[in-house]
């Protein structure tokens, strides 16, 4: 693992009205790092992880790619910088093919005069390249996302997020709705994208997916840091005990 | 054995899906045909089915976008009587014919804009609420602009897109009394054009994730709002594209003008295979659709059957054409 740091958040600070949802609160990651983030509900992973992706705007502190201070107005600003997000609701169109929601937003498209009009065929190129690379295995890229199982969707989900290079991917719960057999093909994942360089942020109430795939884990309690440690010099006891706020 | 039976079943469900409709179509036809050998295939019947649906499938195919998105639009009936309105008094006015034919799809365009400015800025929480509200306004409007008094008598010209017809003496001999409805023409090359917008462009693609799930298209940076208001804005104009045929038809602006036909748009588009929900239905059925309700009222007026009778029949279609729709995603989900 490289030591370069592809993300860092400085002092955020977010506040709803009177309410603080987070206070202060520091994030780094690297190059091809998996980094867990644990908490209870309420504690304000859910909150930094949208200002990370900038869906909300950080009431106080700074925000640096790559070492470079940026200001997000929008989650198109922070894909542009190579970070996605892989929401818990999945957030994909049940009604559409798998390809189709991999390049929802971004479709190829071909100019015929002045107009632009899908290119269906280089779509359905890049989707099966980009499962192939990944390593997931569907009947068709043509085939609806709602015929797919939940495993499945999760992995289109984060095909998606990383169909344009994305250097950091946020997945909140990743597991979560999850059939057993199925979560371990979700983790593998991840672990594949590791080892393509991409850094993945993982928030989950899941002991067993924090110690299986990340190298360091961070709590975060009543919108704090909490505490912080590389996984090998921590327990699930312990972490156990960060989410519900008791540290030795 | 039985398992390559069922699979060879499979198969033919998403050509049935594709092509079910145009088949009952195929079917009503024949059976029409044999019920009344002599008139109802005759060329001057069929265009005339051909001319009375041309204005009814303009609302039937902006409700259906509309749709598509989960939303509703209920104010197309009366977008129409107001585009018919405006037209009319453009017409009085002594506006050249190329003005007047303009106000009806501009005044279309305006009450769209105006339907999906309001979902989107005021929040309705349901289009419904709004078209229901704009379905009274532009109605009411379009009474107040015209004394509530019909308006009757444009220049040919006008005239043209609603009456106009394409003389085909060069084909079948010189004196022939058949022709082509220009409105027919207008009717393809509109739904050609929506057709390749739906399929075949990002914003059409963006539609249907919209109807799919609205989460999703925000998640993927797509400005649903921007989306709304084109779609519903499409929906008034093609509305107005309506009043200007059915301007020619009629000769006359009155103020009953489209009264309920946006129950028929959306009965058209229903049957024609799309879902309430949002995200799912083609062009290609919408089309269907109209030409099913377009065929079955004319079919039942060549029998003399009463209109009451044909309200019945229409609404039992409606119903049996979703349960059966209902039926086959039962079975598709089953595995």
């Amino acid at each position: 693992m490289s030591e370069e740091i592809v993300l860092e958040a400085k002092s955020i600070s977010k506040f709803f009205g009177t309410i603080t949802a987070l206070n202060d609160v520091n994030l780094k990651i690297t190059k091809g790092e998996v980094l867990g983030v644990v908490g209870d509900n309420g504690a304000g992973k859910s909150t930094l992880m949208k200002v990370l992706s900038g869906l909300y705007k950080q009431s106080e502190g700074s925000l640096f790619f790559s070492g470079k201070k940026v200001n997000l107005n929008s989650p198109r600003d922070s894909q542009n910088l190579g970070l996605e997000m892989v929401y818990q609701d999945l957030a994909l169109a049940g009604n559409l093919p798998i390809g189709d929601n991999i390049f929802l937003g971004r479709e190829p498209v071909k100019k015929v005069g002045p107009f632009n009009f899908l290119d269906h065929k280089k779509r359905k190129q890049l989707t099966e390249e980009h499962l192939a690379k990944l390593k997931i295995n569907v009947k068709s890229a043509d085939q609806k996302v709602e015929e797919l199982s939940g495993g499945q969707r999760q992995a289109v989900a984060i095909a998606r997020a990383t169909a344009f290079n994305a250097k950091i991917v946020i997945m909140d719960e990743p597991t979560a709705a999850l059939a057993v057999k199925e979560v371990g093909k979700v983790l593998d994942l991840i672990l594949n994208l590791k080892n393509l360089g991409v850094s993945v942020i993982v928030i989950s109430h899941r002991m067993d997916d924090i110690f299986s795939v990340c190298d360091r884990v961070m709590a975060l309690f009543q919108g704090t840091n909490f505490a912080e440690s590389l996984l090998k010099d921590t327990s699930r006891d312990e972490v156990i005990g960060w989410i519900m706020g008791k540290k030795d | 054995m039985d398992k390559s039976q069922d699979s060879t079943f499979v198969k033919l469900i998403p050509f049935f899906e594709k092509f079910g409709i145009l088949l009952l179509i195929l079917i009503m036809v024949t059976v029409l045909h044999i019920l009344q050998p002599d008139v109802f295939l005759s060329w001057r019947n069929i265009t005339n089915v051909f001319k009375q649906v041309s204005w009814q499938s303009m609302l039937a195919l902006g409700v259906f976008m509309v749709i598509v998105t989960a939303g509703i639009d209920l104010s197309v009936g009366s977008i129409i009587m107001l585009s018919l309105m405006g037209l009319a008094i453009a017409s009085k006015a002594g506006m050249p014919w190329y003005v007047v034919m303009l106000v009806a799809p501009a005044v279309g365009f305006l009450c769209g804009l105006f339907n999906g400015l309001g979902i989107t800025l005021l929040k309705m929480p349901h289009p419904f609420i709004m078209t229901l509200g704009t379905l009274y306004i532009f109605r009411g409007v379009g009474n107040l602009i015209s004394g509530g008094v019909p308006i009757t008598g444009f220049a040919d010209e006008i005239r043209v897109i609603g009456n106009g017809k394409i003389k085909l003496d060069a084909i079948l001999g010189e004196g022939t009394r058949e022709y082509i409805p220009t409105s027919l023409i207008l009717m393809i090359v509109i739904f050609f054009i929506f057709w390749v917008f739906l399929n075949h462009t990002r914003i059409g693609k963006w539609i249907y994730a919209i109807g799919g799930n609205p989460g999703a298209a925000r998640a993927a940076g797509i400005n649903v709002n921007r989306i709304l208001i084109i779609v519903y804005t499409l929906c008034g104009f093609l509305a107005g594209i309506g009043g200007l045929i059915l301007a020619g038809r009629t000769n006359s602006a009155y103020p009953n003008a489209g009264l309920q036909s946006e129950l028929d748009a959306i009965a058209a588009v229903i049957i024609g295979g799309a879902s309430f929900f949002g995200g799912r239905g083609t062009v290609l059925g919408v089309f269907a659709g109209v030409m099913i309700m377009g065929i079955l009222r004319n079919g039942l007026n060549l029998m003399n059957v009463s209109v009451f009778w044909q309200q019945v029949l229409i609404g039992s279609i409606i119903i049996i054409a979703v349960y059966i729709d209902v039926l086959r995603r039962d079975f598709s989900t089953r595995k």
